[in-house]
């Protein structure tokens, strides 16, 4: 059995499912913060699965790369402002953070 | 008698969804960012399978390297490892799964019911050489608008976690 688009889109589809699930349902900000990633996995995965086998060529892996790009600033900055959130509320559960003001 | 790349896609995408099966379902964070370290792992080698053997090399150094060391890092800074309370616990479990589970059923239902536009795949041909010239060709705004991001994300992430 030969593998095909549909398998890697399936992988994908489940990457995007479990990190949704993670992103919902977790309290840590940073357990939020891994879910995204294997969002943005689940998105890469794709555009690479597209670019071999629907003719996206280089394009797709280029796409890829400005979404690892947007992945690691967007992790530098969210763990910024996780450590400020933790400074001033001493914890880093995002239920616990309710006010705009300390 | 399955191909080889059969058997090993299946080797390495069992890999990835068990680990993020991990990532999601273990109270402990510390063991998911063990757990989210491996499901990258089989990602880069999906990559690999991919012929995109750039992106396999890149997806390891930067998430690997960079990112998880960093998820570590928060992990380290935000928990208080005296008290053992690295634990986390989960918001609501069955609102999300069902949630979550609907929008797979529906993701599955359009993936496959969709007409993609396939092409045969182009055999063994190496990736490097053509990112770079596309690079610094067609797609040269987006590569200096990335190193704007880049610097921004830089100069944002120093003044968050300066003292005041």
């Amino acid at each position: 059995m030969e593998i095909t688009l549909y398998h890697y889109l399936t992988v994908g589809a489940i990457l995007f499912s479990l990190g949704l699930y993670a992103m919902i349902s977790r309290k840590n900000a940073i357990m939020i913060l891994m879910g995204i990633e294997l969002i943005l996995n689940a998105c890469n995965l794709n555009f690479i699965a597209f670019s071999k086998y629907g003719g996206l060529g280089v394009d797709g892996q280029l796409i890829s790369i400005f979404v690892i790009l947007l992945a690691v600033a967007e992790a530098a900055i969210a763990l910024a402002i996780v450590l400020n959130i933790y400074n001033n509320f001493n914890t880093a559960n995002i239920d616990e953070v309710d006010s705009m003001k300390d | 008698m399955p191909e080889l790349t059969t058997i090993l896609f299946y080797i390495f995408a069992f890999i990835t969804v068990g680990f993020a099966i991990i990532v999601v379902s273990t109270k402990n964070v510390m063991y998911s960012a063990v757990s989210l370290f491996m499901s990258l792992f089989g990602i880069a080698a999906l990559f690999l399978l991919l012929r995109a053997d750039f992106l396999a090399l890149t997806q390891v150094m930067v998430y690997i390297g960079g990112i998880l060391v960093l998820l570590i890092f928060g992990i380290m800074l935000t928990t208080k490892i005296t008290d053992a309370e690295i634990k986390t616990n989960n918001l609501s479990y069955i609102p999300a799964a069902f949630f979550t589970t609907g929008i797979f059923v529906i993701l599955i239902f359009v993936l496959y019911t969709t007409k993609w536009n396939q092409k045969t795949p182009i055999q063994n041909e190496e990736t490097i050489s053509q990112i770079g010239k596309a690079l610094l060709s067609s797609y040269v705004l987006p590569f200096e608008i990335a190193s704007i991001v880049l610097l921004v994300a830089l100069v944002g992430a120093i003044m968050f976690s300066r003292k005041k």
